[in-house]
């Protein structure tokens, strides 16, 4: 294959025309925002490439970025390949009549999803020879669609941070500024996506684990409602509040995951049996976005004002307003809205998600799996030396912490309080979306930062989720996509047009109701006037 | 009856070996230090393997369960003061007492030094029942015992990275069966909560298993013990999951092993934990209790009761008191006792051990702490004492919604409930049985169902009743068999009864054939097998009348005796005649024709 997936997706099809023609009263020098799935699979129904071409085409750009960017912790290329001849076996026997949306495209999974055969670590030493003997629910359906799998992306370990510095491997960098993280803790999939290493990537988000990283990457993150996507076979960090989402270029391409992962799981007693959605045939077409088209009237949307101010770098408030002011042009009414406990999720999810991880991560104690320090002479000195040697630093603070909230006497201080505050935050946020079709806010208070800026202050890293945290304690469904660019700070020696970072909006929807929120998304996308812009570390 | 629709199945598993490692080879505990330093025996283990009666291994391996698994304990009978348990990290009181309403204050019910003072015991019990479910509380192993060590796991139940819990349904009807046979109250809404701690036999590093909101509360069973009826309070019964089990190598315990390895078959069998009030004040009284909530929930199917596969395991608190004390004196738990009768002897050892301390003014060596019972000198030891408290960090299980049971399904499941013992025995006794004939008779269900169809069948009550306890009975006892596993059918025994009844066949005749019957010879026709074998009985007058001449022929010398005058000669012809027909002749018919004889008419 030649020329590149994304590049002549994005001249070449006819949907992409179409979409342009579309979009020429709305924007004036954007690229059309076309999936990228539904490229490949036009490429693969036509006949034009083969599956084991477009994997060929990743496995290529991933040996040729991947050693500056550092996405992957494993890349399983005998696999994926594999996985590409079979596909491509099925379309010389069955044709290319009922083949699947998703067959032959290659994805890249975040490593705390298992996949049967395939080492997966969670980012951790002690699971670093871990190769689970099954497949995660979303895996298993996504390899009955004929998926692709490239690998393994780098994390934060267990899930454990917003930059990607705390996995134990590697750290990554960010496709658009080498310099700076590329968020966390999914990393790894937000950079393999901005990077082109891969079409699409599996998230998973506890705090913002999808969405950050989406937002530092500049690409669209989609946190489900919890229950939505199953969570077994996701290496839990805290239970009641992951949730495995894709990470992707567009917004279809986000449906389109979602469509294959979703749905409810006899393995997962959380999970919910809330009916399947088509959310890709739910967007609206493209020619019907055309000028002067109003396609949100009617629509509501709420900004909300505890995340703008003082604290957030005045060019992604300006983004987010300016989000607003399109979606408005649209038809939609955007009303400023209060969310007075919305500062209070954020000690309240700390303390819920350590006190739980404190637990998820006893069974990490050498015996069965995972790595187990030699020459223990007793018991005792096994399990804490197996778990010291084995998991990071961060991981440690946050097992303490979580340990310490549940214990004899801090019990109904800290765990018991911090579930009465989830309530609260939970009952408002829901009350807030019987008024509004959805709500708007920032990501993050700052776009990627760099190495270490952040690492060394454990509570300035965790405050960055104070605009995330607050969706998966109330269960809701979130996405974010690009809204804009802004020059990066401390670049201002850099010449006119220089480094660049993007900036992501984050629309919050009601619970189990993300074909509302994808469509909205989509028209966002689809109409926002943002220069094409792709981060320049991206494989060509 | 799962909040979750997506809970009704247990998950298929892909089976996958354990990776087992040896484990390095000392266990011993001692860096615990919050929980139990300094105790250089390693509890659990040596106390299975000290125990010599039993032999085999699986036999070990449960009672070692027992004692290992320890024991949840309700804030009733512990009250704030922390309890002794076996494993270092496994053991300990509940110390995060969020609902400890029923708590009393912990107090030494010491009485002056003095023989005049007389004590009272008081004797609460733990007991874990495994249920008797096919497959395991959250996956879908089997749930079976004596399998090929972790050929019963999978992911789940190893506690894999990125598995998840979902309930077994039929765990959730066992427990709630058992909750109406002891008249607890079921709760619509219950949870599971984790129990932290760690031990190489817990995969997840938690049990998961009920706190605050057990799915049975209250409760009470009605007990006969030596002629009195006896009322022993429930207080709660919670569900959880049971861990694996340890097995040493080169050795048959800790000491002296050279490694360890971990057993996960048992881990994740479903196990429903009853707490009883501290009601019972002797060792009979617990022996009674222990026998008949083994008795009731066996006959509900909750569980099959088996104490040496450790499918029923009980743990005893015993303390002293002066009778009409308000307090509780100190309380020490008691462990490993493999039989109820064992139970007794534990406790009542106990008993006039803690009497005998506080008589000699030697009260305060009564300290909380768990001893154990050796059945070969027949007296407790202590195992560990209480150093310090273990704090298992209990906390909602995320992982799975609250468990819901509606009414509907209560009121199915009491639909399906079988007649309990107590109601049995009420029956029994109108039906004009005695008391110590009930006792035994509804001992096992086995043994009432066979009476019960053989009755419907339309036997007569008491020789049912006989045959059944008496030589069906020894039978088994001597085939080492379960009266359910005879091959005779209801009809065959009712049969029988009615050919003795109406004279066909003697009582010794049936008893003649009885081993046959029991074998399942007669189930085609009792009448038949017995005819078969030409031993019906002889009621023809002439083959009747030629005997008796024919005996009266060859004791000429007696018939002149009884004929002068010496009648009681009587019985010695009537013996020759039984002798002659090999027991088959009628004994009534053949009495009335040979004293027709006798007299010379």
């Amino acid at each position: 294959m030649q020329a590149s997936i994304h590049t002549s997706l994005r001249s070449g099809s006819l949907r992409g025309l179409a979409f342009k023609a579309a979009h020429s009263k709305h924007t004036v020098a954007s690229a059309a925002k076309t999936s990228v799935i539904r490229d490949i699979h036009e490429k693969l129904s036509s006949k034009q490439c083969s599956s084991v071409e477009i994997t060929q085409h990743y496995l290529d750009a991933i040996s040729k970025t991947d050693a500056t960017i550092c996405s992957f912790i494993t890349v399983d290329a005998d696999q994926a390949l594999a996985q590409a001849r079979a596909v491509d076996a099925h379309i010389a026997s069955q044709g290319t009549e009922g083949l699947h949306v998703l067959a032959g495209v290659p994805l890249a999974i975040k490593d705390n999803i298992c996949t049967q055969g395939t080492r997966t670590t969670a980012g951790s030493q002690i699971l670093r020879d871990y190769v689970p003997t099954f497949d995660a629910t979303a895996v298993s359906k996504l390899r009955a669609t004929g998926a692709v799998f490239l690998g393994k992306t780098n994390m934060d370990e267990f899930g454990m941070g917003s930059s990607t510095e705390n996995s134990s491997y590697q750290p990554t960098r960010n496709p658009w500024d080498p310099e700076r993280v590329p968020g966390g803790s999914s990393g790894g999939s937000a950079a393999a996506v901005a990077a082109r290493e891969c079409a699409a990537a599996l998230g998973s988000d506890t705090g913002g684990s999808i969405r950050q990283p989406a937002h530092f990457c500049g690409i669209v993150g989609l946190k489900p409602t919890y229950g939505r996507v199953s969570r077994y076979g996701l290496i839990s960090y805290a239970s009641s509040l992951d949730v495995i989402g894709p990470m992707a270029h567009t917004v279809e391409d986000a449906a389109l995951l979602l469509n294959a992962m979703g749905g409810g799981d006899a393995h997962d007693a959380t999970s919910s049996g809330q009916p399947p959605v088509d959310f890709a045939a739910g967007l609206l077409p493209v020619e019907s976005l055309q000028g002067g088209s109003r396609p949100l009237a009617g629509r509501r949307i709420g900004l909300v004002v505890e995340t703008l101010g003082e604290g957030v770098a005045p060019e992604i408030e300006g983004a987010i307003r300016a989000a607003a002011r399109h979606l408005e042009s649209l038809g939609a009414v955007v009303e400023e809205v209060s969310l007075p406990t919305f500062g209070l999720g954020l000690p309240a999810y700390y303390v819920l998600a350590l006190s739980e991880a404190s637990s998820n991560l006893s069974r990490y104690d050498g015996v069965r799996y995972g790595a187990r320090a030699p020459g223990a002479a007793d018991l005792p000195s096994m399990f804490s030396r197996s778990r010291g040697d084995g998991l990071g630093g961060e991981v440690k603070r946050r097992i303490l912490m979580g340990t310490y909230a549940l214990s004899a006497g801090y019990y109904d201080a800290y765990y018991k309080r911090a579930q009465q505050v989830r309530t609260l935050v939970q009952q408002e946020m829901t009350a807030a979306l019987s008024s509004y079709d959805a709500l708007l806010t920032p990501t993050a208070p700052s776009p990627a930062y760099r190495l270490g800026e952040k690492s060394a202050d454990p509570l300035a890293m965790y405050k960055g989720d104070l605009m995330t945290v607050n969706v998966n304690l109330a269960g809701l469904p979130a996405i974010v996509l690009p809204a804009g660019y802004m020059a990066a700070a401390g670049a201002a020696a850099a010449p006119e047009g220089g480094p660049q970072l993007p900036i992501g909006m984050q629309l919050i929807g009601r619970a189990f109701d993300e074909a509302g929120l994808l469509r909205l998304a989509h028209v966002y996308e689809q109409t926002a006037a943002l220069p094409a812009l792709a981060a320049p570390l991206a494989a060509a | 009856m799962h909040s979750s629709a997506w809970a009704a199945g247990a998950p298929a598993t892909t089976r996958c070996s354990a990776l087992l490692q040896p484990l390095p080879h000392s266990l011993a505990p001692k860096p615990f230090t919050a929980i139990s330093k300094g105790h250089g025996r390693s509890p659990a283990r040596q106390l299975s393997a000290a125990t010599s009666s039993w032999t085999c291994a699986a036999a070990t391996s449960a009672a070692a369960s027992s004692t290992l698994r320890g024991s949840e304990q309700s804030p009733f009978l512990r009250p704030l003061a922390p309890s002794a348990t076996l494993t270092p990290a496994s053991s300990g009181p509940r110390v995060i007492c969020r609902s400890a309403a029923t708590a009393a204050p912990p107090a030494q019910a010491t009485a002056p030094a003095g023989s005049e003072v007389e004590y009272e015991a008081v004797i609460g019990i733990e007991c874990h029942v495994q249920l008797l479910t096919r497959t395991k509380a959250f996956c879908g192993c089997p749930s079976e015992f004596g399998s090929e060590p972790n050929s019963n796991v999978c992911p789940v139940c190893l506690g894999h990275p990125g598995t998840l819990p979902v309930l077994n349904s039929e765990m959730v009807t066992l427990a709630v069966r058992a909750g109406l046979a002891l008249g607890s109250d079921i709760a619509r809404v219950s949870k599971f909560d984790r129990k932290q701690y760690f031990y190489p036999d817990l995969p997840k590093g938690y049990q998961i298993s009920q706190y605050d909101e057990p799915i049975c509360s209250g409760g009470r069973l009605e007990v006969e013990v030596d002629g009195q009826l006896k009322s022993f309070g429930i207080i709660r019964a919670h569900l959880e999951e049971d861990a694996g089990k340890i097995v040493y190598a080169g050795a048959d315990r800790l000491s002296g092993a050279d490694y360890s390895l971990v057993d996960f078959n048992r881990a994740g069998v479903p196990l429903l934990e009853i707490v009883s009030a501290p009601d019972m004040r002797s060792g009979r009284d617990a022996a009674a209790y222990g026998e008949e909530l083994r008795r009731v929930l066996r006959t509900c199917g909750v569980t099959d009761g088996n104490m040496a596969e450790g499918s029923m395991r009980v743990d005893v608190n015993v303390s002293v008191r002066p009778r009409g004390s308000p307090v509780f004196g100190t309380r020490v738990e008691i462990k490993n006792m493999n039989s109820f009768s064992n139970m007794q002897k534990a406790i009542d050892f106990e008993i006039e051990r803690q009497v005998s301390l506080n008589r000699a003014g030697r009260g305060s060596e009564i300290v909380q702490e768990t001893r154990l019972w050796d059945e070969i000198k027949l007296v407790t030891n202590t195992m560990r004492k209480k150093e310090g408290l273990a704090d298992y960090r209990y906390f909602p299980e995320p992982d799975l919604p609250p468990l819901t049971v509606s009414e509907e399904f209560i009121q199915g499941v009491k639909s399906s409930m079988p007649e309990l013992p107590a109601a049995k025995r009420a029956r029994y006794l109108s039906l004009g049985l005695s008391r110590g004939d009930v006792a035994v008779l509804t001992d096992e269900t086995a043994t009432s169902d066979l009476l019960d169809a053989v009755l419907a069948l339309g036997a007569p009550v008491k020789p049912a009743a006989n045959w059944i306890q008496g030589d069906i009975m020894a039978y088994c006892k001597e085939s080492k068999i379960g009266m359910d596993a005879l091959a005779i059918s209801p009809s065959a025994l009712a049969e029988m009864i009615g050919l003795i009844e109406d004279g066909t066949i003697s009582g010794k005749i049936a008893k003649e054939v009885l081993p046959d019957l029991l074998q399942g010879k007669g189930n085609k026709g009792v009448r038949a097998h017995i005819e078969k074998r030409g031993l019906l009985m002889i009621s023809d007058e002439a083959a009747i009348g030629a005997m008796v001449d024919k005996i009266l022929e060859a004791n000429q010398k007696q018939l002149q005796e009884f004929r002068s005058g010496k009648t009681k000669l009587q019985g010695y012809f009537e013996g020759q005649v039984m002798k002659e027909s090999k027991g088959r002749v009628n004994p009534g018919l053949m009495k009335e024709i040979l004293m027709r004889k006798l007299q010379g008419e």
